[in-house]
């Protein structure tokens, strides 16, 4: 819930990062931040809402399985919310099915879990971009 | 586990080898039993009314003939006292040359001539016997004589000593009555009946109603008088279409014996042909002794038969069930397995996060070490190499649990379309970097106009990714070729990935298939992705086979089903 690091001046991209592992929120948050990205943790769905509805992000980065809520369900909402806020969904393996699901939802890219780190960081910045450019 | 022959040895086959042994016995000797002893039943009825044919036959013919012999001698007598008066018979030469006469005509039958008064005297006599004063009142043949006119007596041996019988014949002189007697000569009656034999202990003898023997029988056997009885009362009512009769009976010996009896000489005598059963129905007994040893020896061979058969039965039931038994087995091993890999990939699934995080937290040690405080640390470089080890091993661990839930996971079955060339297309692509540090150059060879595919794309996506992985893989060290055909053969579309490297032993050529089995170093390779791309094959009703040369290459085949109704589109590329 808490910022992460603020230390940059320029505007920098913000994420909001949305998995009820907290083991591994955390670790993510802290490595994404070391990137100069603003990190938000939010360790479920009705959490991610709650913080959405209190600051503007650029990219959301979703778990599919969540324990209170499906992460189909929270992109939705989160469309609903935030139409330009770009989501990157991640699929624990076996459920390509569902992330693609995602996909004409209106979700950016997918990951399959467990997935590279500089695969991720590279996802964000590119839809990051190709949201300022949109 | 036990061996087909231990099998047998169980109760169970015993007894199931012993039913049949049984059955096969029951069914074979019932038929033959009952088919044979009907025929001989049969057999042996008409062949004993053929043999008691002949026997009345036999003594019918015998009774008649000699009852005409007796008749004959009893009218020459009548003729002969009729022909002249009394007084002629006493002068003396006369009757002895009556005597020479009929001897000389009827052969030495007549022994001799006797003229015997109303008194029983002999007033004269013929013959070679000096009986000239002889007085018969007392004998039995004249007392008959005097009252019914004539009489053949039975055999006696009278004043002469020697076995005879007298026939005599009465005729009146000057109202006196007078006989002249004739004595027949016994043997020559008896060579009438004595003739009569058959087989080895057939033979006639003629006894009276006393049951004393008026003939010599061949076989001086003890005469059973109560069986004599019995044969007269048979006849005492003589029947006119049936005048010969037989009785079986058993001898005082105890041997079963045949008599044929016919009534002679007006119901006096009895012409008795007597002949042993055994001897009579040897024929018989031959044939019952030849078809009891053929019943046997068929036997013999019907158990004989039946015990190989119901063996060999017993043998390849229990091989089969045998067979069963393993194949059963089988079934549970590849239950256990299936359940095992269900159980592996929960695990894999659990053990993902985990060891996401581990591998996020090395990074961000990592990340830490870049930093400026730590740069001076004398261990720094250990540190990042074993921040790096976990990372690398934590990179083992989802390439492991990858596979694992690829292996167990339930595929979409969902079927598409595909154009198999621009799917490899795509898989060369992705390839590329790999390939490219491994020192491997792809070349694809691709057949245009191929038809189109109707299969779950994903699954095929990981066969074909698996293939050119592998390749990959066995040219890792000193680099290679790899070459990817497609073409067409019939109703398949073959996918070939050959690759220019070390080549698989032909031991393990078999076991390439098999889950688990790897030749990849250890923590390479998990064993899977072969046995993953066999399985997914297999059900998409097509074919992977392999055929490997060492140090020169593998090549894989892979053989995807044409759908039917891709014919028409086919026919046209062909015709293009």
């Amino acid at each position: 819930m808490a910022d992460e690091m603020s230390l940059s001046e320029k505007p920098r991209l913000r994420l909001l990062l949305v998995d009820d592992e907290a083991g591994f929120v955390d670790v993510l948050a802290r490595r994404i931040a070391k990137r100069n990205i603003q990190v938000c943790k939010a360790y479920s769905g009705y959490e991610a809402v709650q913080i959405l509805r209190k600051e503007p992000f650029d990219v959301a980065v979703l778990d599919l399985k969540m324990a209170d809520m499906d992460g189909i369900e929270l992109l939705k909402i989160l469309k609903k919310m935030a139409p330009d806020l770009q989501v990157i969904i991640l699929t624990g393996h076996g459920c390509e099915a569902a992330a693609r699901d995602g996909m004409s939802h209106g979700a950016a890219d997918y990951l399959i879990k467990p997935c590279d780190f500089e695969e991720l960081t590279a996802k964000i910045q590119q839809t990051a971009l190709h949201r300022r450019e949109f | 586990m036990t061996t087909p022959s231990q099998f047998e040895q169980t109760a169970y086959y015993k007894a199931l080898m012993h039913k049949m042994l049984v059955t096969i016995m029951t069914v074979s000797f019932i038929p033959v039993f009952l088919v044979s002893s009907t025929i001989f039943y049969q057999f042996r009825i008409s062949y004993k009314e053929k043999i008691y044919a002949q026997f009345m036959d036999i003594v019918q013919k015998h009774t008649m003939s000699i009852d005409m012999f007796l008749t004959t001698k009893l009218q020459e007598i009548q003729y002969l006292s009729r022909s002249v008066t009394m007084q002629k018979f006493t002068e003396n030469m006369f009757l002895q040359q009556q005597l020479i006469l009929m001897q000389q005509v009827y052969g030495p039958v007549l022994v001799d001539l006797g003229v015997i008064n109303d008194q029983g005297d002999q007033t004269a006599y013929a013959g070679p016997y000096s009986l000239a004063q002889a007085h018969y009142t007392d004998a039995g043949w004249f007392r008959k004589v005097m009252a019914d006119s004539y009489d053949i007596s039975d055999v006696f041996l009278g004043l002469r000593g020697v076995p005879h019988f007298v026939v005599a014949v009465r005729n009146y002189q000057d109202g006196k009555p007078w006989i002249l007697r004739a004595t027949i000569d016994f043997e020559a009656f008896n060579t009438l009946v004595k003739k009569i034999r058959g087989g080895e202990t057939g033979f006639a003898f003629i006894v009276n109603r006393e049951g004393d023997l008026q003939t010599r029988p061949t076989f001086t056997n003890h005469l059973d008088k109560h069986v004599i009885k019995m044969l007269f009362k048979e006849k005492t009512i003589p029947n006119k279409s049936v005048n010969a009769h037989i009785i079986e009976t058993v001898d005082a010996s105890g041997v079963k014996v045949i008599y044929t009896a016919s009534l002679l000489k007006n119901g006096d005598w009895l012409l008795i042909y007597r002949q042993n059963a055994s001897d009579a129905f040897s024929r018989l007994n031959q044939t019952q002794t030849i078809s009891v040893i053929i019943f046997v020896l068929g036997g013999i061979g019907i158990v004989i038969m039946a015990s190989v058969i119901s063996k060999r039965m017993v043998h390849r039931i229990a091989v089969s069930d045998h067979e069963k038994e393993i194949l059963n087995q089988q079934v549970i091993e590849t239950g256990k397995l299936a359940s095992v890999g269900e159980l592996a990939a929960g695990i894999a699934h659990e053990i993902n996060n985990p060891v996401a995080i581990m591998v996020e937290e090395a990074g961000w040690i990592q990340d830490l070490l870049d930093e400026e405080e730590f740069r001076q640390s004398e261990n720094l470089d250990e540190f990042r190499r074993a921040v790096t080890q976990i990372k690398t091993q934590g990179a083992r661990c989802k390439d492991i649990t990858y596979k694992l839930l690829s292996f167990a996971r339930k595929t979409d079955p969902r079927q598409q379309d595909v154009q198999i060339n621009n799917l490899i297309s795509e898989l060369t692509a992705l390839s590329n970097q790999r390939a490219k540090l491994s020192r491997v150059e792809i070349h694809a060879e691709l057949t245009e106009n191929l038809p189109l595919l109707r299969l779950p794309v994903s699954e095929l996506q990981q066969v074909i990714l698996n293939l050119i992985n592998n390749a990959i893989d066995a040219m890792e060290r000193k680099g290679g070729q790899l070459f990817i055909y497609t073409r067409r053969e019939e109703r398949h579309v073959v996918v070939e990935v050959s690759d220019t490297g070390s080549g698989i032993p032909e031991a393990n050529l078999s076991r390439i298939f098999d889950p688990f089995f790897t030749t990849k170093p250890v923590g390479k390779g998990t064993g899977l992705g072969l046995a993953i791309c066999y399985g997914i094959i297999q059900k998409m009703g097509g074919e992977i086979r392999v055929r490997s040369t060492l140090n020169v290459g593998t090549v894989f085949t892979v053989y995807l089903p044409i759908p039917d109704a891709n014919h028409h589109s086919v026919d046209e590329c062909k015709e293009r």
